[in-house]
């Protein structure tokens, strides 16, 4: 929402591996991953390595979603890009600064809505305002045009018990995005929703980004998930985590349901799965 | 709709009315003494005609219950958060709660009596104890069981412990100080009630007292009569300022 507009065509130039090619050094990226890595260790038992190394950059306004298997450690990376859990070692450098704690100008998103019984549909969308304290004047205004974006106007006092599945994430989102943070994390946001729903939500994720010009990190499990909402996708192998491709979707926005079924669509999806090692 | 109200009514009060009506028809048949077991419509009488008698001792047994409960909540809430949010205290302070709880409180009624004398204190002082114990367990348990995902949601957005506490913490809790409270407030009759047995001169649990030592079997059974409705009351009470601050709870559904 800070973030001006990004004019996405043409796109900057980018190689296959994600990185900036040399004429387009003056552009910085957003958020710079070197060589994360991350082990657990658990009394007891061997260490688990989560994420074996995994390095790209993020610019600006981009859609990333990283895709990957169950239980592959793309939970792990996005939560240390949120400053949850400590990584072990590289870089985690967003918008200048270096990730150890969260941070207030982050949103999240969870794959369950986490709202709060207790608090009505708008209470819980100014749920981060009230804990920041920045309760400027404008907040209720942008709360309610949030929900009106995502359709809920007229929910604003109902409790979350009131509303359906799919109504409690779009509460969710907004909540994410009221206090216009600069990187929206989004960790599987749509997988407890039923496939109808969650096309719905697709379309809405993607109508509020050309609205609002979020960067947003999204992990996914569905490749047409994945190749339908972002600019950028980092196909994770299973655990220990590696980048095993880096695929620039240059499909053209505004994507809608019909792109799913363009050749171009088909060719992506189908690059993912080899990545993963489901397609040949 | 109306026919469900109408049902969940009926057959509750249904139940009731038989078991009077065999209690009346027993004692009519039976001739058995009004001292021993009086009957329905005998209790009933006395209750009325004796209002003022059996009204003024209420009031004794209703400020030692209140009181009691109170306090139960002043001293038992806080104690619940140290004990939901510091090892320290949970290690040193639930042994001794334990300990507390499994005392039988009508063997150290006797001693409470010794301490606090034969006024207020004495029957405030038993309400405490017995309405104490499911406040502290159950707001510790409510603390402890915030859900994760919430937890999380708070840490992610930078909030302060004391945040995560009155924001998240406690009202999440908020069901379970509730059930704990219900539980409490008719313990607290209870304990009243044995405050009362053991030494007093007023209330509903000495009037039960004097009534059977002067043969007065229907004024008895009337007490008793009144207690139990003290106690539904007292419970309506608790479930009314429950429904009042968790609107959430019983809100409609679309």
């Amino acid at each position: 929402m800070i973030e001006p507009a990004i004019q996405r065509d043409p796109g900057p130039p980018k190689s296959r591996s994600g990185a900036v090619t040399s004429e387009d050094s003056s552009r910085r990226p957003f958020g710079r991953f070197e060589n994360v890595h991350k082990t657990f260790k658990r009394p007891g038992q061997a260490s688990l390595v989560a994420i074996d190394t995994v390095s790209f950059n993020l610019y600006a306004g981009q859609l990333i979603a990283l895709l990957g298997p169950s239980g592959c450690g793309k939970t792990t990376f996005l939560r240390i890009a949120a400053g949850l859990i400590p990584k072990t070692s590289g870089i985690v450098e967003i918008n200048g600064i270096e990730v150890e704690r969260p941070q207030p100008d982050f949103g999240m998103v969870f794959q369950q809505p986490n709202l709060m019984p207790w608090r009505t549909v708008l209470k819980n969308v100014l749920f981060p305002i009230e804990i920041q304290g920045d309760a400027d004047g404008g907040a209720v205004q942008r709360a309610a045009d949030l929900l009106l974006l995502v359709g809920l106007s007229g929910f604003e006092h109902s409790y979350p018990s009131q509303l359906s599945g799919g109504m409690q994430q779009r509460v969710a989102l907004c909540r994410a995005l009221v206090h216009q943070p600069k990187l929206l994390l989004m960790d599987e946001p749509f997988g407890a929703l039923d496939e109808l729903t969650r096309m719905e939500m697709q379309d809405l994720l993607l109508d509020i980004r050309a609205k609002t010009a979020a960067t947003v990190m999204l992990v996914t499990h569905s490749i047409s998930e994945a190749i339908y909402l972002s600019d950028e996708v980092a196909v994770f192998t299973s655990r220990p985590a590696k980048v095993a491709d880096f695929i620039t979707v240059d499909l053209p926005y505004s994507r809608r349901p019909e792109t799913r079924y363009a050749p171009e669509f088909t060719e992506l999806e189908h690059r993912a799965g080899r990545a993963l090692g489901i397609t040949r | 709709m109306n026919s469900q109200i109408l049902g969940r009514s009926v057959y509750p009060l249904l139940g009731v009315v038989v078991i009077l009506a065999l209690w009346q028809i027993y004692t009519w048949l039976s001739g058995i003494s009004p001292l021993v077991l009086p009957s329905p419509v005998q209790i009933a009488s006395v209750s009325i005609k004796r209002y003022d008698l059996l009204l003024q001792q209420t009031w004794p047994t209703l400020v030692e219950t209140i009181l009691g409960f109170a306090l139960a909540l002043l001293i038992g809430i806080p104690l619940a958060v140290l004990v939901a949010n510091s090892r320290l205290f949970n290690l040193v302070l639930y042994p001794i709660l334990v300990a507390m709880q499994s005392i039988p409180k009508v063997a150290i009624a006797p001693i409470i009596l010794v301490w606090f004398g034969l006024g207020l204190s004495s029957k405030l002082a038993l309400a405490f104890l017995v309405a104490f114990f499911p406040i502290v367990v159950d707001t510790a348990t409510g603390l402890t069981a915030t859900p994760p995902g919430l937890l999380e949601l708070a840490h992610a957005l930078c909030a302060s412990r004391r945040q995560v506490f009155l924001k998240v913490q406690m009202p999440a809790a908020l069901p379970f100080i509730f059930a704990g409270s219900k539980v409490a407030i008719t313990l607290a009759v209870i304990g009243a009630v044995i405050g009362e047995f053991v030494g007093s001169v007023t209330g509903l649990g000495n009037l039960v007292l004097a009534a059977n030592a002067q043969l007065d079997g229907p004024l008895a059974w009337a007490a008793l009569v009144w207690l139990s409705a003290l106690g539904i009351l007292l419970f309506a009470a608790v479930a009314l300022a429950e429904r009042l601050m968790m609107p959430w709870e019983h809100a409609s559904h679309h």
